[in-house]
């Protein structure tokens, strides 16, 4: 089964997603990540949606559980390069990820993690 | 005819004998090609057309929609001339043929209304276009700080347009804050709140920061009445005070020169 890689770079965890997401694969990524940020001591994490040209409210919340989830276990979740039309089809469907940090692009977002740990 | 026509200026003479030469040997073409009288049907197909050509060309040329019309009801008359000289002595006849012919020109000359409202209509539409993309500049203040002067209302289309601009220029120039100035918005409502609110709720998905400013006092007593929660949003009364937290923000610092004060 294909499986969404998960790259460790320092302390922080790089989730880049460039498929097609269904509900399997997210819960496999959900595990995979949850128990890389225990057995990995992972203080941040990164969510890079560059890749996606569509979303819908499935990846909407999947992505936001995910952010809820590395949080419970401590790791700052930001979620990075969304595309414009993905950032105008998630507001209209209300999905505004509160509580979710967000960042223009993979750079930004390791910054602001950094920042956060000062 | 043509002095009937009024405003010669704007047609010419010579611009209005040439489309009733066209359109009238149309007219007696189609005519005897069936005795349908329904402007609507498939007969009529060639002359509506003609029609529509004349009265687009007139609406754009500027003319009233009564100017318009008046180039089919002003044939009427020379028609009825024409009937009356030829049934002169069967009045029954004269009547009928007059209540017919009649009944057709309103007709068309109603057709030739509708076309010209449309094409006015799509004309006023362009202009809309046209504006709603000149209103909505995105401009660079600093490094990493983007400036939104809103002009004019706010409704959904025109929101739909700042905040595809607004993100585009994001991705382009890598902005971390948006200074969202509304000083020429003139009036502020529940619906305009929310627009404003999906726009920087939006902008915060690109990871950009939004400032609101322009708040004018009036706006401000009106957003608290409404109920509208602004709290999540730094919002300051004027550009140079969000620009000064921009600036903060971004680690950029203005200092004034004293002698030259």
């Amino acid at each position: 089964m294909e499986r969404i890689p998960i790259l460790r770079m320092g302390r922080l965890l790089l989730v880049t997603i460039q498929v097609d997401m269904h509900d399997r694969l997210a819960m496999a990524l959900q595990d995979d990540l949850t128990s890389r940020i225990v057995s990995d001591g992972a203080k941040g994490v990164l969510i890079d949606i560059s890749a996606l040209d569509v979303v819908d409210s499935f990846i909407g919340r999947m992505i936001s559980n995910t952010a809820s989830m590395a949080r419970v276990l401590d790791a700052q979740t930001v979620v990075v390069g969304m595309q414009p039309a993905v950032a105008i089809t998630l507001v209209e469907l209300g999905l505004t990820l509160q509580g979710v940090k967000t960042a223009l692009n993979v750079e930004r977002g390791i910054k602001l993690l950094e920042m956060e740990r000062k | 005819m043509v002095s009937k026509m009024g405003r010669k200026d704007k047609g010419g003479e010579h611009e209005i004998r040439r489309q009733a030469e066209q359109f009238l040997p149309l007219l007696a073409k189609t005519l005897q090609s069936g005795d349908s009288r329904d402007i609507d049907g498939a007969a009529w197909g060639d002359l509506r057309h003609l029609l529509s050509e004349i009265s687009r060309a007139r609406a754009q040329q500027g003319f009233s929609s009564l100017e318009t019309a008046s180039f089919i009801f002003a044939l009427k008359e020379p028609l009825f001339d024409h009937l009356r000289q030829a049934l002169v002595s069967q009045p029954q006849q004269l009547a009928d043929e007059i209540a017919a012919t009649s009944s057709l020109f309103d007709r068309l000359g109603l057709f030739t209304i509708e076309v010209h409202q449309k094409a006015r209509e799509q004309v006023i539409l362009r202009q809309q276009q046209e504006l709603m993309e000149l209103s909505t500049p995105v401009v660079q203040l600093w490094k990493n700080v983007l400036a939104l002067p809103l002009i004019g209302t706010l409704d959904s289309s025109r929101t739909q347009v700042v905040m595809e601009s607004l993100l585009q220029k994001i991705v382009e120039t890598g902005a971390m804050i948006a200074i969202i100035d509304i000083t020429g918005v003139p009036t502020v409502d529940t619906l305009v709140a929310q627009h404003l609110l999906k726009t920087i709720a939006a902008a915060r998905l690109m990871g950009a920061d939004c400032i609101v400013s322009g708040i004018r006092p009036q706006i401000a007593q009106t957003i608290v009445h409404l109920g509208v929660n602004l709290e999540d949003v730094i919002t300051k009364a004027t550009l140079a005070d969000a620009f000064l937290v921009a600036l903060a923000r971004t680690g950029s610092q203005i200092s004034f020169d004293k002698a030259a004060d």
